[in-house]
């Protein structure tokens, strides 16, 4: 049971260190619920190519799929994420840390 | 049938039917549903109602909905909606578990959540608690409009979303991992 749990983080880590999935799963964050064609658009590379980081990313259940008629809609499935924060992240630190971030994204939108 | 608002996949040590039971039973929701302030109460027919039960003995219920399909242990089918709310459709989404056995004794859980009308506030499916400087939480939904607010233990403190992502957090709570 454990060697399955440590299997299946070994499997999100390495789907995210790319950043052309990190940069699907953005997308998918952005609009959720989208076809491969729809994630291709703007993208400089193969259908073949996404197809095969979307497999990836859905091995490592980072991305869920849902049949709508013909077609297959991809969704971001923030689980593995939220399974990371909860165990580094201490109960009590989210309100202090959300300050924090909410102090940053203040400060580096009025950069702009 | 619109699309899904958002799919949720997590995969449990258990089995099939303990993940059903934590999920319509009024004691083992009870445990872990809105940090264990609140409870799943229905029989769990099709065409029954359901609600989601604050746990403290009021009876007040803060979610409402309908059984469509209830097929124990693989997949239950809900309507979802604020009580005032329920004969609204538009104002209705639609929950679906599909609860599976994955391999050995794991089980995948499935959490779908779409509205049944376009244009819904409940697309976001983001009622939370929110905190207001007294300590008192509320029961808020994503339009901001206020619901009675009644203050809670500690225990159910944490925001969270009801839905999905607090019920597979929850899920895992009562079915503690080894690693």
């Amino acid at each position: 049971m454990v060697a399955y749990y440590h299997s299946a983080m070994d499997k999100v880590f390495k789907a995210l260190a790319d950043e052309t999935r990190r940069q699907l799963l953005d997308r998918l964050h952005a609009d959720n619920g989208q076809t491969l064609g729809q994630l291709c658009e703007h993208l400089a590379m193969t259908r073949q190519a996404v197809t095969k980081h979307l497999v990836l990313l859905e091995e490592a259940n980072l991305v869920a799929t849902v049949r709508r008629g013909r077609e297959k809609l991809h969704y971001l499935n923030p689980v593995p994420i939220h399974e990371i924060a909860e165990r580094w992240i201490g109960k009590f630190e989210r309100h202090r840390l959300q300050a924090l971030g909410d102090l940053k994204k203040n400060l580096e939108s009025s950069d702009e | 049938m619109n699309k899904p608002s958002f799919v949720y996949v997590t995969y449990i040590r258990s089995t099939p039917e303990k993940v059903w039971d934590a999920i319509t039973d009024i004691k083992i929701s009870g445990q872990y549903w809105g940090g264990g302030c609140h409870m799943n109460v229905s029989d769990w027919k099709a065409g029954s109602k359901w609600e989601h039960q604050r746990n403290d003995g009021s009876g007040v219920a803060d979610i409402v909905g309908t059984v469509i399909e209830s097929k124990r242990p693989g997949r239950l089918v809900i309507t979802w909606a604020a009580p005032g709310e329920a004969a609204d459709p538009e104002k209705t989404s639609r929950v679906v578990f599909e609860i599976e056995p994955h391999k050995d004794d794991v089980v995948r859980l499935t959490v779908t959540h779409s509205e049944l009308e376009p244009g819904s506030e409940m697309l976001r499916a983001s009622w939370f608690y929110y905190p207001d400087p007294t300590g008192t939480y509320h029961y808020v939904q994503s339009t901001n409009l206020l619901l009675s607010p009644w203050r809670v233990s500690a225990g159910c403190m944490t925001a969270a979303l009801i839905g999905g992502e607090e019920l597979i957090a929850a899920a895992h709570a009562v079915f503690p991992r080894s690693d």
